[in-house]
């Protein structure tokens, strides 16, 4: 069933419906009571539709609640609000997809989502508003981890294990505290918000010369994604398009970023369970796409590569053959590197049945991207709320059904050798023309506008919700990483396993700490 | 495993030719940017109004300088000025010893100097480091882990980073050091034995970068450690593998 179809008997008044990108009137979004806004949500989610997002903003003394709703097969988006104060029923305690953006709403505002089943901080971050501490904390800005609850397991057997926020190789940081028995872990939980540095706060009274910079850091190694969000964003509310060749262009660039990041990190997977010629090769030829976007921006992260209204580099047609011939080249060594790993036995065995996430635990928890995928779970941006150059070329979605660790490591070489095959006919077929419209200044944006900017990032879906002003400033600028699914993903993928194969689950997901704790 | 040794066979020698051979970077790569003031018209500011991280200091004037440690390297000063005071370059070395060597006026680089010769001897050819992130948003990150790969093979001049800092000569910080991350890092600096060595990489971690003023970070690792002597910053949003290890070089007293 699609979300109009389960919204049908309550009549369209109660959502505003929209799409990607498309700008909306703030206050053309309904807002209902409480238990009415319960009830859609939670309608609309029974019947398959997804929570993109879910975010608060003050309204006088209380807070304005807006759901941002998902119609995947019919490529639409839903909006709602309601306003609550101190607290209302949550949605979690129905629907577990909510939970981390109730334990962010709670943190911000001081709302307290009543019923939450596992109401704890989310990433200490200082609270947004002066209001009582929704955890009935002393002193909000206590120290992390110091004063998490943490779940635990009794028994005379029974051993907890502590590891983070700094970690063995140069990863980012974040808290794991597993309960065992023996090998076997009962349960691990994550705690994150070593890494949270304000992004949002930042980014609130933009568009200024430091919003898209920004953007760009929200997650370093989803620069391109982020940045892209950022800037559709920003197109769709002062009424700019990009133009055909800047299309593809990004195009070009986020999928580089995707593969850029599968190859890397199907070398570690591969350096994970000991099988180093994979973990060798691979370590490297990440770098032959890094250096691809390189050499259309000059960083190897994207960087620089987005403004708003296009792609700031342009490349002439033999750079752009040139480039897509290497493109092709580097990925046919991939293809021998990464066969390697998936021809041999022992790699197999490793891979195999580890940190098996069920399509209904993906589906139930809202993952998204290839953790969703791997699950067999169909659900992608690109082609679901198609943006840019997606619209017109469209890059198969690739998915599996085992959900385990094999199934995330296939599911990313695939989907990287689709992405290879559309950047180089990309760069093979670039559109004539220029690569930004004519330049204006940034701002000023539709007033009292709000549109929500969705694209597929290598990790899942990104979304970001801005929100402006009467004068046409951020009031506020919502930004969602895909790994805030996906984190509790990885939780439910070591129950019952063995605690030695948690870096081998952590690399198949490979979350962002950034993406998350903004 | 003989299509192992096969593919092992086809795929050649990886590691770069640098410090022996020349760094290469592709031919947009932003290096360190040229200031020349002669060129910039009356009053104008133009460079410093693009800069995302007010990394330009006395735009339009004869002092001006771009400030290494805010730098982003994204280029839009110099696209803000047609007359070219504001040039970036292809050159890689950008690491220096101090703050105010970071400093870019129109003088020839100031590259970082080497330790002096007591702490050469006992890091010059095994130098062990702990890296904390501290709200890196994990580009600085890869960055670092790429220098351990085979293609930059840090390991060939002793340079590893290792998981306990019991076992490191120093700690290599990146991100704007986020008030959630302080006392990790301060703690995780404890655990090393002395002497030893605080290494500053990324712009966030210099001066808080594009974060610099979030009343959630510390301006970078100086401010975060306040007392503590920070020995290289390697400037960057992410410095390139390349640029790390030319300072590490340098600092070691490896490259001339």
């Amino acid at each position: 069933m699609t979300m109009s179809e389960a919204l049908r008997p309550t009549g369209k008044a109660e959502v505003l419906e929209t799409w990607n990108g498309e700008a909306v009137q703030a206050r053309a979004v309904p807002v209902l009571p409480v238990e009415r806004f319960r009830a859609v949500v939670l309608e609309v989610l029974r019947a398959g539709g997804r929570l993109s997002a879910l975010f608060g903003r003050p309204l006088g003394d209380r807070v304005l609640l807006t759901a941002v709703l998902a119609d995947d097969p019919e490529g639409k988006l839903g909006l709602l609000s309601t306003e609550v104060a101190g607290a209302y029923p949550s949605l979690s305690s129905e629907a577990p997809a909510a939970q981390g953006f109730e334990r962010e709403i709670a943190e911000q505002w001081g709302i307290r989502p009543e019923g939450h089943p596992w109401l704890k901080p989310l990433r200490f971050e200082p609270p947004l508003r002066a209001a009582p501490d929704a955890f009935g904390r002393k002193d909000p800005r206590a120290t992390i981890p110091g004063e998490y609850p943490f779940f635990r397991v009794e028994g005379e057997e029974v051993h907890e294990v502590a590891v983070g926020p700094v970690h063995a190789g140069i990863i980012e940081p974040g808290h794991f505290r597993f309960q065992c028995h023996g090998e076997k872990v009962f349960h691990l939980e994550i705690v994150l918000g070593y890494q949270h540095r304000g992004v949002e706060a930042l980014l609130r009274g933009g568009p200024d010369r430091r919003s898209l910079a920004l953007a760009e850091s929200i997650a370093g190694d989803t620069s391109v994604g982020h940045g892209l969000a950022y800037v559709k964003a920003v197109e769709s509310l002062s009424g700019r398009s990009d133009a055909a060749r800047a299309m593809a262009l990004r195009g070009v660039g986020l999928e580089l970023e995707r593969v850029a990041n599968h190859v890397g990190d199907l070398g570690a997977l591969a350096g994970d369970v000991g099988f180093l010629p994979t973990a060798s090769y691979c370590g490297a030829l990440r770098a032959d796409f890094l250096n691809a976007l390189a050499e259309i921006c000059g960083n190897r992260f994207g960087r620089s590569l987005l403004v708003p209204g296009g792609v700031k580099f342009d490349l002439r047609a033999e750079e752009a053959r040139a480039l897509a011939a290497r493109v092709r080249a580097s990925w046919q060594k991939v293809k021998g590197a990464v066969s390697l790993l998936f021809e041999s036995p022992s790699v197999r065995a490793r891979f195999e049945g580890t940190g098996t996430v069920s399509r209904e635990t993906a589906l139930e928890l809202g993952l998204v991207g290839p953790s969703a995928r791997a699950s067999g779970v169909d659900r992608d941006i690109r082609r679901d709320h198609a943006f840019g150059i997606y619209r017109f070329v469209h890059v198969p979605v690739t998915t599996a059904e085992s959900g385990d660790v094999l199934a995330r490591a296939l599911v990313r070489s695939l989907e990287s050798e689709r992405s290879v095959e559309f950047v180089a006919s990309q760069l093979e077929n670039l559109p004539e023309g220029a690569v930004r419209t004519p330049e204006l200044p940034v701002g000023p944006l539709a007033p009292g506008a709000l549109v929500v900017s969705l694209v597929e990032g290598w990790r899942g879906e990104i979304a970001h919700v801005a929100v402006t002003d009467q004068r046409g400033r951020f009031e506020r600028y919502k930004v969602k990483d895909p790994s805030f699914h996906d984190w509790l993903g990885l939780a439910m993928a070591l129950r019952d396993g063995q605690i030695s194969d948690f870096p081998l689950c952590n690399k198949s997901f490979n979350l962002s700490y950034a993406g998350h704790d903004l | 495993m003989i299509d192992i040794l096969k593919f092992r066979l086809g795929y050649g020698r990886q590691t770069v030719a640098f410090p022996e051979g020349p760094a290469r970077f592709p031919g947009r790569f932003r290096g360190r940017p040229v200031v020349d003031a002669s060129r910039c018209g009356d009053g104008c500011a133009a460079c410093a109004d693009a800069c995302p991280t007010e990394a330009i200091l006395d735009p339009g004037k004869a002092a001006m300088k771009i400030d290494l440690g805010r730098c982003l390297f994204c280029g839009d000063c110099a696209t803000a000025c047609p007359p070219g005071a504001v040039v970036f370059g292809n050159d890689h070395r950008l690491a220096a010893r101090s703050r105010e060597e970071l400093l870019v006026s129109k003088d020839e680089p100031v590259l970082a100097a080497a330790l002096d010769e007591k702490a050469r001897k006992l890091f010059g050819r095994s130098l062990k480091l702990r890296q904390v992130s501290a709200a890196g948003c994990n580009g600085c990150e890869a960055e670092l882990n790429a220098t351990g790969n085979i293609q930059f093979d840090a390991g060939r001049f002793g340079i590893q980073f290792v998981a306990s800092p019991r076992h490191a000569d120093g700690i290599v910080v990146t991100g704007p050091v986020s008030e959630n991350m302080r006392v990790a890092l301060l703690k995780t600096y404890e655990a090393v034995p002395a002497p030893k060595l605080v290494i500053a990489v990324g712009a966030c971690a210099i001066s808080g970068g594009i974060f610099r003023g979030s009343p959630a970070q510390h301006d970078g690792a100086a401010s975060a450690l306040a007392g503590i002597p920070v020995d290289l910053y390697v400037p960057g949003c992410p410095p390139h593998p390349i640029t790390f290890l030319d300072g590490m070089l340098r600092l070691l007293g490896r490259l001339g």
